[in-house]
């Protein structure tokens, strides 16, 4: 015997009392495991956004467009090192409810500003230029939908129409990217901004936005500062800010939903946390006579604290980890059906390190209280021989 | 009878405070018992029977005067001295047995080993021994529930001998069991008092079970009095 299995028949003296425990203390891991994962997701942006990258949107809304002229415009400016533009395609597969992230952008540009976020072959990259009806594909996206390279795909727009009523435009899958990060997310596709310009019916050679790399990060402020003089007063007035601002003001539009989610799961996960702090400290009550009995024998007060303050511990542990666990399975599983809304959901590594360090403190904070109070207890009292 | 005094207590006082009132329990009381003794304590309730084993055992403390156990100043030892102290010295049966109920037999009785340096090897000698004494080797995997309210003394009281004190404290440890069952018990005792030299210090109502003692010390309002019964 060992004092680790004193700790463990000691958890489990009461086997359905530490089950419901455990299971109240997996489900708070989970549901802080799959908050965590929505946080992570609505904050991935932030994370890849290079610093030497400024996004260039309409003044009045980043849903507004600016004329494509703009973009050898802003690729003039001091400091600008080299420029793209990008349009919103609203795109989805088949049906409706298979929506896809479809952008429209000027292939050579594009590939150079996001070079440092996207991995592309060589012949992809030049299959991309030439093909003027060809779509480079994120590798999770291709994955998802089983495309390979030489597929023909038809994507519909929920936002365009061609100059002859279709809401389809076909694609040649000319090849497939891969993100240079892990957090960079590649649910998504990328086609000619010519072929779109000269198909579509509606604001013809209009962008969405232009995304430039400056020659470093100290030029942002001064770049951002002369794009937006330059176009000041003009019908097509600009707001120009680093991307990782730009990112973190889009994940901000659902930033409220966000916050809904947090208090809610926040406040079951401290609930059922408390719940479970009381019956630790409830079971342990019911044990002040062994604990006296513990210390007769010659248990010293600090061995007793490390006892009771182990079990808590392991508690937190046994229940946390399969639930952080499930969480993953569940984020795993969930993939496939929210990853193009919400597009990085996962329980990563380092959530799974927090999470564990979460459950540390937690056995730490349930069972101090009842530790220093069995470390104190003196025999006599606790063995009604007083 | 052994003549070396293994306890002493000398001008011993203790008190307890009930809300306004102070309860003095011993007053000055002197006491010496023998290496190898067996001393039953009897008396009315209230009398410090109790208490008298607490301060023996040092689980609790007094106001005043000395208590030396084997020659050490019990009454000088700090808080985590006196927690040392009882695993090498004292072995301590109750009324009620206190088992833990999630252990077996053999891993009740183990309880005090893990405060030593023994291997496990060891322990386990220590363990079969200490069942063997009481009679229980065949019980040793069994559970506190599995056993009669005697099996469950018996392993309270290997438990109490296993690390091999020197002074055994009993509270009571006949007054839950039937009389045929506490003849066993208290036979046990005096096994382990004659054959092994234990000095035992038997807190009792039960004239019967005083019998068992080499001596019997009467405790009323603090002091003692004392009356040989044949052993």
């Amino acid at each position: 015997m060992s004092d680790f299995l004193l700790i463990r028949k000691y958890l489990f003296r009461r086997k359905l009392r530490a089950g419901l425990m455990l299971v109240s203390i997996a489900i708070a891991f989970l549901i802080f495991g799959v908050l965590a994962g929505f946080e992570r997701a609505f904050n991935a942006g932030e994370d890849v956004a290079a610093a030497d990258r400024l996004v260039v949107v309409n003044k009045i809304n980043f849903t507004q467009p600016l004329p494509v002229a703009y973009f050898n415009r802003v690729g003039s400016v001091d400091g600008v090192r080299q420029v793209t533009h990008l349009n919103w395609f609203g795109g989805y597969f088949q049906e409706p409810k298979n929506f896809l992230i479809v952008l429209a952008v000027e292939p050579q540009s594009y590939m150079a500003v996001y070079d440092d976020q996207l991995a592309i072959a060589a012949d992809a990259r030049q299959a991309f230029v030439r093909e003027r009806t060809g779509a480079l594909v994120g590798e999770a996206m291709a994955k998802k939908w089983g495309w390979r390279v030489g597929d023909r795909v038809p994507i519909m727009s929920n936002i365009f129409t061609q100059k002859n009523g279709s809401r389809t435009w076909d694609f040649t899958i000319v090849g497939t990217f891969a993100g240079r990060k892990p957090q960079v997310d590649t649910n998504f596709m990328v086609f000619q901004y010519a072929y779109f310009n000269e198909t579509q019916n509606l604001g013809k050679d209009m962008i969405g936005w232009l995304a430039l790399n400056t020659t470093s990060p100290a030029a942002n402020e001064g770049v951002a500062k002369a794009i937006d003089r330059m176009f000041a007063n003009s019908p097509h007035e600009t707001s120009t800010d680093t991307e990782k601002a730009f990112n973190k003001a889009f994940a901000a539009q659902l930033g409220n939903i966000a916050l809904i989610v947090t208090l809610v799961v926040g406040a079951a996960f401290a609930t059922i946390l408390m719940i479970v702090g009381n019956t630790m400290v409830m079971a342990l009550r019911e044990r002040t006579r062994e604990i006296g009995v513990l210390k007769t024998i010659g248990f010293s007060g600090v061995r007793v604290l490390r006892l009771v303050l182990g079990e808590s511990v392991l508690l937190a542990l046994l229940g946390g980890v399969p639930g952080i666990a499930c969480a993953a399975l569940f984020a795993a599983a969930m993939e496939t059906r929210v990853g193009n809304f919400i597009p990085g959901f996962a329980v990563t590594p380092g959530i799974a390190v927090t999470a564990v360090l979460l459950m540390l403190l937690f056995g730490i904070l349930t069972g101090l209280i009842p530790a220093v109070h069995a470390m104190r207890l003196k025999i006599a009292t606790a063995l009604g021989r007083s | 009878m052994p003549n070396d005094h293994l306890v002493r207590l000398v001008g011993l006082s203790k008190a307890f405070v009930k809300g306004k009132e102070r309860i003095v329990i011993f007053d000055r009381l002197d006491l010496s018992i023998a290496a190898g003794d067996f001393v039953a304590v009897m008396g009315p309730s209230g009398s410090g029977k109790t208490t008298l084993l607490n301060l023996l055992g040092g689980i609790d403390r007094p106001d005043g005067g000395q208590l030396a156990v084997d020659g050490e100043r019990v009454d000088r030892l700090s808080e985590s001295d006196l927690a040392r102290w009882r695993a090498g010295n004292v072995g301590f049966v109750f009324q009620f047995y206190n088992l833990m109920p999630m252990l077996t037999a053999a891993q009740n009785v183990e309880l005090p080993l893990l405060l030593t340096r023994l291997s496990k090897q060891q322990r386990r000698a220590h363990v079969e021994t200490a069942l063997k004494v009481v009679t229980l080797s065949d019980r040793s995997k069994h559970y506190p529930r599995e056993m009669s309210g005697g099996q469950q003394q018996r392993v309270a009281i290997a438990r109490a001998i296993v690390s091999d004190p020197k002074l055994l404290l009993c509270d009571e440890p006949t007054g839950d069991l039937d009389r045929a069952t506490a003849d066993e018990i208290l036979a046990t005792l005096r096994l382990l008092n004659g054959e092994f030299g234990k000095t035992i210090v038997m807190v009792t109502h039960d004239p019967a079970a005083a019998k068992y003692a080499r001596r019997t010390l009467h405790l009323d309002k603090g002091r003692f009095s004392e009356r040989e019964l044949a052993a």
